[in-house]
């Protein structure tokens, strides 16, 4: 760096100084801070992202596993829902949810007349209004599970409205409760009285991860259950085809493929699959398995087969790495004891390499699981509110699954499904922790250093 | 028989043919295995294998082909009226195969018995009605062709399923009879077994060729369909994008690749300056531990499913720079946006950019950065005037690679960018990109004979092709600087 003597300043002496920096050496070395400082504020701003990420779903989402019901003893008049009166399960069916919904409203408002909160010129059908449309059914579901019930009174907690709900949970205010049509400011303060007099409570909702999805209106009965056991079908799916076909595949190109033209085509066109765009293999699913084969629309064996295509390629890049990681001198000592290439390789190259390929599986699971857009085009959007039947069957009955459920909730006009949505966003990114908790432990306690 | 019978069955018979066949090896050498010429298991496993694989062949092939066949046959049987009356064949055909489901659930509710359906009179009983009540709804009333191909469709959908079962069973049992009298002692049954293990593996390896086939041959049939319909120039060249379901639409793709290629390049704006820097700090700068706490939390971002960056986008990013940027500098009213979905995309591409550059960088030998501070270089001039170029072509293969992911993405545009198509520079106002509308093409109710959804497929080509060409320049650039310094 001859230059940088050049323009090295002299000191009073006219020498150029070894104790003081020069200028330049000074700039050089805000540059190399600066350019230090960019670093820094790079990594800052990735992990910063990661953050906001991760805490606005949290503080979101959160609010979805709490939930406002209405705890009320309600009459279930046998006059009303079982005229005959001999307990006839079929008689009892015939009674609709409209013939539950009166008995609610009678139960609510006789509480709130007995506690002496009925605001002034509060109709009973706005009272009975704090009550969400989906109690009665819920009520009807209970009651055809246990006819006894019937001509008693019976402790119910009954699901508060979303708006009421929204009220504790601090989205909805007395003051936009003033431009909604759907709540008035005066049931909000009968709920807010209610719940000062231990009627209203709010507590955790095991009904989000078990129920079945609801309508757009139903924001409160609206639960993950029907696409929790969507994705784990089509996981399952995924795991007994992409697994043994993956290994399969990866064992022949690692160990007994010859090199040449073929097997190059073959080792190309797993690395271009590995990175084609995820709803190309939602095209492909629909053309091939709904419109040629004729399998039925938003059934879990097409996603599970549109998934199995798209892991394949992970599941075969890993799996490969660690049958490459295996040493050579274990192919050598069995084969030279006798074994044939083929027993060298399922009697100790597979075994040895397994725990790379089951963490290789695990992260492919957890992908398969998070991918939302090939699912969109074979019809997993429909509206499901039917568990699907018990495997096999139930692989081909109409379901949901957890990232498409949140794309769902998200399209719907009422507020209370971004809440909801963040808070299937939760059990998802729990899910995908779990997954991959597991999938580090396995490698930590099963890895081998050779 | 359910599916589930056959299976177990033939698997069942797989059982009993390997432990037949280890027993009939064992005593055709009178119980000592040491006259055979492989171990008994092998003589057992060749019986399973036997049984199991032209069976399952046989079954996978059949059910593949089993509604492809009886379609083609039903819709040659369908009357022109018919096909005149509806319009199209294929949506006869439609109807029919709707009507014959309908029917069959009915039965499996009991709300028909077997002979009612069978001596069903399209007028006589209002079907409709009868299937409403099995929670099969049915458009419109049901014609007499119609209700005939139904009735015909089911009965030949019941031959084959009954056939096909009895097909499957026979292989079985073939392969179990033809299997155990192969086997004696002088069988060799361990180089048998090995050689079918060996094919089946090929077979495993062949499905990724089979499913890139399958992607190109299912888009290029309806491609093709498409521009049958609609000019090929108007569609690469057009400049306009209004779909309208009852024809007469626009259906041009520059507005849409205009929308892609927007998004992808706002997202590399953000993604590639913070991933690259992100890197150069992590491998030249930060100590062991920093480094082990920081890289593996920046990786959490790419493991992050796409739904939840699409959230992230439409709730928190779009409202934020709607309220704090657009609006107070009078650019747009829209929360979706073209700078909304691309800083989200940003943010998921930081770690594809930063690890692969991070792999890159730390293949640079050590020996050139050695001899660059030697000279007395400071490490950042080192990084930039050394290690930098050297690492040049590696890293432009992992923007080409990022870039490849930003244009395929589709959640977080379709949550984050809108839906209006538009040829547009302002960055705060809706656009739209060619995966957007891939998806709302082909979601809901869709009539594959119409250009507004074949579209679809010619959109997914577009994009196939645009991101392979990308990959391939992307690996090939990365292997080859790889293979410069090994």
């Amino acid at each position: 760096m001859t230059d940088a003597i050049e323009g090295a300043r002299p000191d009073a002496a006219g020498r150029p100084s070894l104790l003081a920096a020069d200028r330049r050496t000074r700039a050089r070395n805000a540059a190399e801070r600066r350019f230090r400082l960019y670093g820094m504020i790079a990594v800052g701003l990735g992990l910063a992202a990661l953050v906001v990420l991760l805490s606005t779903v949290a503080i979101k989402g959160a609010g979805a596993f709490r939930q406002t019901y209405v705890s009320l003893g309600v009459d279930l008049a046998e006059a009303k829902l079982d005229k005959t009166g001999n307990r006839d399960i079929e008689a009892i069916k015939k009674v609709s949810t409209f013939g539950y919904t009166p008995l609610i409203q009678e139960a609510l408002v006789r509480k709130v007349d007995e506690l002496g909160l009925r605001p002034d010129g509060m109709s009973d059908k706005d009272i009975g209004g704090i009550v969400s449309k989906d109690a009665a059914a819920q009520l009807r579901d209970r009651v055809i599970a246990d006819p006894m019930l019937i001509g008693t009174r019976t402790r119910v907690d009954l699901l508060a409205t979303g708006r009421i709900d929204g009220y504790f949970k601090g989205r909805v205010s007395l003051a936009s409760a003033e431009r909604d049509s759907n709540v008035t400011p005066d049931q909000i303060r009968l709920a807010q009285a209610l719940a000062e007099a231990g009627v209203v409570v709010t507590r955790f909702n095991w009904g989000f991860v078990t129920r079945p999805d609801a309508s757009d209106q139903r924001p409160e009965a609206a639960g993950l259950g029907v696409a929790i056991l969507g994705s784990l079908y089509m996981m399952l799916i995924v795991l007994v085809l992409a697994l043994p076909i993956g290994v399969a595949a990866s064992i022949y190109l690692e160990e007994f493929a010859p090199r040449n033209r073929w097997t190059d085509l073959i080792e190309v066109n797993i690395a271009n699959l590995a990175a084609v765009p995820s709803i190309v293999f939602g095209i492909l699913g629909l053309a091939i398995f709904i419109n040629f084969a004729g399998l039925p629309q938003s059934a879990p064996i097409v996603g599970g087969l549109v998934l199995t295509l798209m892991t394949l390629p992970t599941i075969i890049i890993s799996t490969r790495a660690s049958l490459k990681s295996v040493p050579p001198s274990i192919r050598d000592a069995a084969l030279g004891v006798g074994a044939s290439k083929m027993q060298s390789v399922f009697h100790h190259v597979l075994p040895l390499a397994a725990p790379g390929i089951l963490t290789g599986t695990i992260i492919g699971l957890a992908q398969a699981l998070g991918e939302t857009a090939p699912l969109l085009l074979i019809g997993m959007v429909a509206f499901v509110n039917d568990y699907p039947a018990a495997p096999p069957e139930g692989f081909f009955d109409p379901a949901s699954a957890l990232p498409v459920q949140i794309y769902n909730w998200t399209q719907r006009a009422d507020p209370a499904f971004v809440e909801r949505a963040s808070g299937a966003i939760i059990v998802l990114l729990l899910f995908l922790v779990a997954m991959n908790a597991l999938a580090v432990i396995l490698r930590r306690r099963f890895e081998r250093r050779w | 028989m359910p599916l589930i019978w056959v299976l177990l069955a033939v698997a069942a018979l797989a059982g009993i043919g390997y432990l037949a066949g280890r027993r009939r090896a064992l005593a055709s050498a009178g119980g000592d295995p040491r006259r055979l010429h492989s171990l008994p298991s092998y003589y057992g496993l060749n019986v399973a294998l036997t049984v199991l694989t032209p069976a399952l062949a046989v079954l996978a092939v059949w059910m593949l082909a089993q509604p492809a066949l009886i379609d083609a046959r039903i819709a040659g049987t369908i009357p022109d009226t018919a096909i005149a009356e509806a319009g199209d064949r294929s949506l006869v055909m439609s109807d029919v195969r709707r009507l014959a489901a309908g029917l069959d659930s009915a039965v499996a509710q009991g709300v028909l018995s077997r002979d009612e359906v069978a001596g069903l009179r399209a007028g006589a009983t209002d079907i409709r009605a009868a299937l409403g009540e099995a929670g099969v709804a049915l458009g419109s009333d049901v014609k007499p062709e119609v209700l005939a191909a139904a009735q015909s469709y089911r009965a030949m959908a019941r031959t084959g399923t009954i056939a096909m079962d009895a097909l499957v069973l026979l292989t079985a049992l073939a392969g179990l009879g033809a299997a155990l009298w192969m086997t004696d002692a002088d069988f060799r049954a361990r180089n048998v077994v090995e050689r079918g293990v060996l094919a089946l593996l090929i077979v495993a390896a062949l499905i990724a060729i089979l499913t890139t086939i399958g992607i190109v041959l299912s888009m290029l049939f309806e491609s093709a369909a498409f521009f049958r319909q609609y000019p090929w120039t108007e569609f690469f060249f057009g400049l306009t994008w209004s779909p309208n379901f009852r024809g007469n639409s626009d259906l041009g793709i520059i507005p849409l690749l205009w929308g892609t290629l927007y998004i992808s390049f706002v997202a590399l704006l953000v993604a590639v300056p913070i991933g690259l820097y992100a890197a150069i700090y992590l491998s030249e700068y930060a100590s062991t531990r920093v480094r082990s706490v920081a890289k593996p939390l920046i990786e959490v971002l790419a493991g992050i499913p796409t739904i939840v960056y699409g959230l992230f986008a439409l709730i928190t990013v779009g409202p934020f720079l709607r309220d704090w940027i657009a609006q107070p500098l009078g650019l747009g009213n829209s929360g979706a946006s073209v700078a909304t979905a691309g800083l989200v995309m940003g943010i998921m591409l930081i770690p594809f950019v930063s690890s692969l550059s991070d792999d890159i960088i730390n293949a640079v030998p050590q020996a050139m950065r050695d001899g660059s501070l030697g000279l007395g270089a400071t490490q950042s001039e080192t990084i930039r005037r050394v290690v930098f170029p050297a690492a040049l072509p590696g890293i432009v293969g992992a923007i080409l690679l990022a870039a490849s992911r930003a244009i395929g993405e589709t959640m977080i545009v379709v949550l984050g960018a809108g839906a209006a198509a538009r040829l547009d520079l302002n960055p705060f106002e809706a656009m739209t990109t060619v995966t957007v509308k891939i998806v709302s093409q082909l979601t809901g109710d869709t009539d594959f004979n119409s250009p507004e959804t074949l579209v679809a497929f010619a959109l997914g080509l577009t994009l196939f092709v645009i991101t392979l060409g990308l990959n391939v320049l992307a690996l090939a650039i990365v292997r080859r600087y790889r293979e410069q310094y090994e």
